[in-house]
């Protein structure tokens, strides 16, 4: 029987989701640039797997554990808000430094930077490359006999890049069971409704014929995200959770329009969008 | 002119080996063509140490990536075309921009892949390998310089491209006294009458050349440029002041490679003429690599008088 998660920890969960999603929203209206939609709807799985599943050490290399952190890799990078927001939460950045997002010299450039921000463990921006960046991660990793898992987050409309599926091959081919990924499946991309622009069908059937498990939950349920990471960690294959997830969860204006993918708030729908996060 | 000729292919994959044996974070990634790239040396020594992609490149080089991520340092192999071109992004944005140790060793480069035709001669690749901040590129002219920057390559912390040639070299280099230095273009003659700026598979054309143009008595200066980012700008300088005229010849297409590096470095140091000989903007097409050589103007005897034209 897997632990389970207590109500106190919910609660606090959820609190800090609120937070988190303040400052994702204060740092793109701050910048006048980023991508709240994208960003709202990874919030919550961000904070339960940075605050509750994952080994890491903000320390970095100052940690002699260092090598057996768990490594994450947000290979849809155009949600670096939310990464950032989380890393602060979890000790890798001041949260002061948050409100340098995107801004001339930062190191939270507008998709993560590897060598500008330690505790990013790879660049990313460009879609379709983090699963494969993560299946190396896994293989490195079980030939050193480190027993970490590698936790990539991917979109949903980023699964139209076929090279997600070289990928998705290479994880099953080589038994990855190392490896755990995530599909942000809130149904919308730039130019709309994934459906219309390019249907990518039975995300679960792909990834089933793909030779790995899969879990399908609701992204914004705490106690569903927990599970599934838990179980990930166990499984005999590589392992994908399709979150069932709001784009621009949280902030009613925002949630379900492909508008606010890459969309700043102004001084008045930001000042709306805290009231709602209250 | 006949002589003994060695795989450069062969020399690439027991290096590996050599180093596989030394260093084991030494890892070798290919995409279905290891018998090809000789990157099979390397997978029967150490099998678990060699991953095969199958017919996904741009799958081989993320992958490659990720296992840099963990330390590890991979050499990953596959046709040039394929390596620079179908991947192009995966290196720029994931090995370049995150500054990963990956190194590309990547073969039949240029036209001399012969029979296969235009599909799969890159001659594009140089050019878009050096214009990717981070890396470094490498092109080796026999089977010495080849080993040599393949150990260069271990050693160094961060990407390298070496193209590693298709076809059969002469011995140009002896290992005991070669020292590969990626910061050093080498002199292999001096001259006086006229500069030839090359490496990789044209460095023993040019060679054959300059015999050919000695007869003539006309005393051709040789430089190997083995790196081509970074270039060594001093030792291409000096030679132009010297001959003030420079032929730059590359198994490549004269768009991007060596000769564009040569004019960029001498219209801003020391404004010379250069004549770029390479493919001329163009598609190479099916033949024998040495038929081709030819076809395109890059064999000793075509430069040869190419050469005799520009000095007339």
């Amino acid at each position: 029987m897997l632990k389970q998660i207590s109500e106190s920890e919910i609660e606090q969960i959820k609190k800090n989701s609120k937070k988190l999603r303040k400052n994702v929203l204060m740092m793109i209206h701050n910048a006048k640039s980023g991508h709240p939609g994208g960003s709202l709807s990874c919030i919550d799985i961000l904070n339960v797997l940075f605050t509750q599943c994952m080994k890491y050490y903000p320390e970095c290399e100052k940690n002699p554990d260092y090598k057996s952190r768990d490594r994450f890799i947000l290979s849809k990078g155009h949600a670096s808000a939310a990464l950032y927001a989380v890393m602060a939460l979890s000790g890798f950045i001041k949260e002061e430094e948050l409100m340098t997002f995107r801004l001339l010299g930062s190191k939270l450039q507008g998709h993560p930077s590897n060598t500008r921000l330690k505790g990013i463990e790879v660049s990313t921006g460009s879609l379709g490359q983090g699963l494969s960046i993560a299946c190396g991660m896994a293989l490195g990793l079980r030939l050193d006999n480190i027993n970490s898992k590698v936790f990539v987050y991917m979109g949903d409309g980023e699964i139209e890049e076929g090279s997600v599926w070289e990928a998705a091959m290479n994880a099953s081919h080589n038994k990855l069971n190392n490896l755990i990924a995530f599909v942000d499946n809130n149904n919308l991309q730039i130019d709309g409704d994934i459906e219309k622009v390019k249907g990518v069908g039975s995300i679960k059937a792909k990834f089933d014929a793909f030779g790995w498990n899969t879990k399908e939950i609701d992204g914004h349920n705490i106690t569903e995200i927990y599970n599934a990471i838990e179980e990930g960690k166990n499984s005999d294959k590589p392992f994908v959770i399709i979150a069932h997830t709001i784009k621009g969860k949280g902030v009613s204006f925002m949630e379900n329009n492909a508008g606010w993918h890459g969309k700043a708030p102004n001084d008045e729908q930001l000042q709306e969008a805290l009231k709602e996060l209250e | 002119m006949q002589r003994e000729c060695k795989s450069v292919r062969t020399a690439y994959g027991n290096t590996l080996v050599e180093l596989g044996k030394k260093n084991k974070d030494i890892v070798v990634l290919d995409a279905d063509l290891s018998c090809s790239t000789q990157t099979q040396l390397f997978a029967k020594e150490f099998p678990n140490r060699f991953f095969n992609a199958g017919i996904a490149e741009q799958d081989l080089m993320t992958t490659a990536a990720g296992l840099a991520c963990t330390g590890k340092i991979p050499f990953v192999s596959t046709f040039s075309m394929f390596a620079t071109g179908r991947a192009w992004e995966q290196i720029r944005n994931t090995i370049c921009y995150s500054n990963l140790n990956v190194k590309i060793a990547a073969t039949h480069g240029g036209i001399t892949v012969g029979e296969d035709g235009a599909s799969h001669q890159a001659l594009e690749d140089i050019s878009l390998m050096r214009s990717i901040p981070n890396m470094i590129v490498i092109v080796p002219a026999d089977a010495t310089e080849t080993k040599q920057a393949v150990e260069f390559a271990a050693e160094h912390n961060g990407p390298v491209f070496i193209r590693i040639a298709r076809t059969n070299l002469p011995d140009i280099f002896n290992d005991n006294d070669y020292k590969f230095n990626i910061n050093k273009a080498i002199t292999i003659k001096e001259g006086t009458d006229i500069s030839i700026i090359t490496n990789g598979e044209t460095l023993v054309e040019a060679i054959d050349c300059a015999k050919m143009l000695e007869e003539k008595g006309i005393n051709a200066e040789i430089i190997n440029v083995p790196t081509v980012k970074p270039i060594d700008s001093e030792t291409i300088i000096n030679t132009a002041k010297k001959t003030k005229n420079v032929v730059t010849v590359e198994n490549h297409s004269i768009i991007g490679g060596l000769g564009s590096s040569v004019c960029e470095i001498l219209s801003e140091n020391y404004p010379a003429k250069v004549t770029r000989i390479g493919i001329n903007d163009k598609f190479g097409q099916s033949g024998k690599a040495k038929e081709l050589m030819d076809y395109y103007g890059l064999s000793a005897k075509k430069l040869y008088e190419r050469i005799l034209g520009i000095l007339k």
